[in-house]
């Protein structure tokens, strides 16, 4: 069972409570972005085995969407963050390299 | 309103599941670190401003931390409570809306409440003290629960889901489904 840290409320949310919403971090692009790249913001997503970043929503709760970062593979959890943030907080990325000492963000899987 | 979504249901299992008698609400969305909303809420309500996660009483009702910009109030009068508000925080940016008639409160009295409500929500209720708000869900359908003290407790749902909620209820009320978790 999956359990994520609402970083708004504060609560332990279970899987069941939470709406997914994919891969996060996304550059939206939009009128005016070539095809290849408005194709790939609507469809292309990554799925890698190991270290994921991902958005959620509190859905069953306080309605706020966030962050998480959890490995695929093990469904360890690095941490929840907040949704204003167009990247990873350092202390996610510490968290996921004291597991994966070599883990590059956007480094193919 | 005695027109309530239930008429009163009582349901007496293991653990007593009733439909409470309807009372005024008042749902406050807003900035709630802003000094002037949380004393509107102190003077409108007569009470102290909850804290995250916290349902407290005052005088004149109780109020319920429901997310990080958002109350729900339980005043004697919904109407004055709403005036109040409005006149407190004038054309502040804040939503007041009376939803007594969108919402439905059901009580589950017994040893076995937390047990009862642990067999249809994924919250842990052993580690849920009273007087703590948790928004979750009811089998399907979302749910604010909290415990007055270790054998009452309050689930508030929307009106349409009520028939439902209670129904859930009932069932995990059933006698000889005691499990004796807690
Ligand atoms: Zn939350």
């Amino acid at each position: 069972m999956l359990t994520l840290k609402c970083p708004y409320c504060g609560v332990q949310a279970d899987e069941t409570e939470l709406s997914p919403g994919g891969e996060a971090h996304l550059t939206r692009h939009g009128p005016g972005s070539d095809d290849d790249a408005f194709e790939s913001y609507l469809f292309m997503r990554r799925n890698p085995r190991g270290p994921h970043f991902e958005r959620w929503r509190h859905a069953m709760g306080c309605g706020k969407w966030f962050h998480a970062a959890r490995d695929t593979a093990t469904m360890q959890v690095f941490g929840t963050y907040s949704a204003q943030t167009t990247e990873s907080p350092q202390t996610i990325l510490d968290a996921i390299r004291a597991v994966n000492p070599d883990f590059q963000y956007g480094a193919a899987e | 309103m005695s027109d309530t979504a239930l008429q009163g249901a009582v349901y007496r299992g293991y653990v007593h599941v009733s439909e409470a008698k309807p009372r005024p609400m008042v749902s406050l969305k807003g900035d709630l670190s802003d000094e002037s909303l949380r004393d509107a809420v102190r003077l409108t309500m007569n009470s102290d401003f909850p804290e995250a996660l916290s349902v407290i009483g005052g005088d004149k009702g109780q109020v319920a931390w429901m997310a990080p910009d958002e109350l729900l109030l339980f005043p004697e009068s919904a109407a004055e409570a709403l005036s109040s508000i409005q006149h407190k925080l004038g054309d502040a940016h804040v939503l007041a809306l009376d939803v007594s008639d969108m919402r439905t409160e059901i009580v589950l009295k017994g040893a076995g409440a937390r047990e009862v409500l642990a067999k249809a929500s994924p919250v842990d209720f052993g580690a849920l003290p009273p007087g703590t708000i948790r928004r979750t869900r009811i089998a399907q359908v979302p749910a604010a629960i909290w415990l007055a003290d270790a054998e009452t407790a309050h689930v508030i749902c929307f009106r349409s889901v009520a028939r439902y909620v209670f129904d859930v209820m009932a069932m995990g009320a059933r006698k000889g489904g005691e499990i004796g978790v807690f």
